[in-house]
């Protein structure tokens, strides 16, 4: 198996393996509660002192809600799609892409503009300048932010994170940054409406009951 | 017809295409795999169904080999 040569310029970070990436999963799940926890908390303190204090521990709920929101947002933003080029090169790009994955892959991507990849992590969604992973189970998705250098046509960018992801997936995780990690779900709601079958396509394939 | 194909701003370039046994073709086809390697591409071949594998050297009997540019953590 090659590694990835990028590897070598993040050579302070563990290669990536899955006994790895359960700690840092289990660290983010860590974070949320101790994001969400202390305000749910406090509006429940609050209420059982004094119960018209009610608007008070609403907002406080809020907080709760809305901090483990704005992270699965950051996380669903690494799929975003950036600029397209001119539409020659798009095509040119585009075809390209197309011969590297299968009928299923290619179809979907032209449907969602991601391509998803199975890999030995869970299944992989990738995108222009980041790739979602779905783990086995379906129910926690890891976002991960990464892109290739230079200017390319949409359809490249997801070529070149693709033949990453395939040369060496551990590498590629390693090299990538880790945006979010938590529920599927709130990833989900996150993503563009046209991605959104891409990571029910994801979880589905992923054992999700 | 192998071909060497670089990912660029254009979509792709087709850089070099050789048959196997043409050793002229591939002669040429070498040196503008080692001039893009150089440059700071790297080449990968597809070894089946997602796979893929880096290589140093021009592979001849691969069909298609494929230059990329190094990706970072964004």
């Amino acid at each position: 198996m090659s590694v990835l040569p990028e590897t070598a310029a993040v050579f302070w970070r563990p290669r990536l393996d899955d006994a790895r990436l359960r700690r840092r999963e289990r660290g983010w799940t860590v974070s949320t509660v101790g994001h969400t926890v202390p305000w749910l908390l406090a509006a429940a303190a609050l209420l059982a002192l004094e119960p018209l204090s009610f608007p008070v521990a609403a907002v406080l709920i809020v907080h709760a809600w809305a901090i483990p929101s704005l992270y699965a947002n950051r996380g669903a933003l690494v799929v975003r799609p950036r600029g397209r080029a001119e539409e020659g090169p798009e095509r040119t790009a585009l075809g390209l892409l197309g011969d590297l994955v299968g009928h299923e892959a290619r179809e979907l991507h032209a449907r969602t503009g991601l391509v998803l990849e199975r890999g030995a992590l869970g299944v992989w969604l990738v995108g222009e300048a980041g790739a979602l992973l779905v783990r086995p189970g379906g129910r926690r998705a890891d976002c991960w932010c990464v892109k290739a250098d230079g200017e390319l046509p949409s359809a490249d960018r997801t070529a070149h994170l693709l033949l990453a992801l395939r040369e060496d997936e551990a590498g590629f995780a390693t090299v990538a940054n880790l945006a979010f990690s938590g529920a599927a779900w709130r990833v989900r709601r996150r993503l563009a409406a046209r991605m959104r079958p891409a990571l029910d396509a994801a979880r589905m394939s992923n054992g999700r009951r | 017809m192998a071909r060497l194909v670089r990912m660029d701003r254009t979509g792709h370039s087709t850089l070099a295409e050789w048959a196997p046994g043409d050793a002229e073709a591939i002669e040429a086809a070498a040196a503008a795999f080692r001039e893009q390697l150089d440059a700071g591409f790297y080449a990968v071949v597809s070894t089946g169904e997602g796979h893929a594998e880096q290589v140093r050297e021009l592979p001849v009997d691969a069909e298609l080999v494929i230059l990329r540019r190094p990706i970072a953590g964004g």
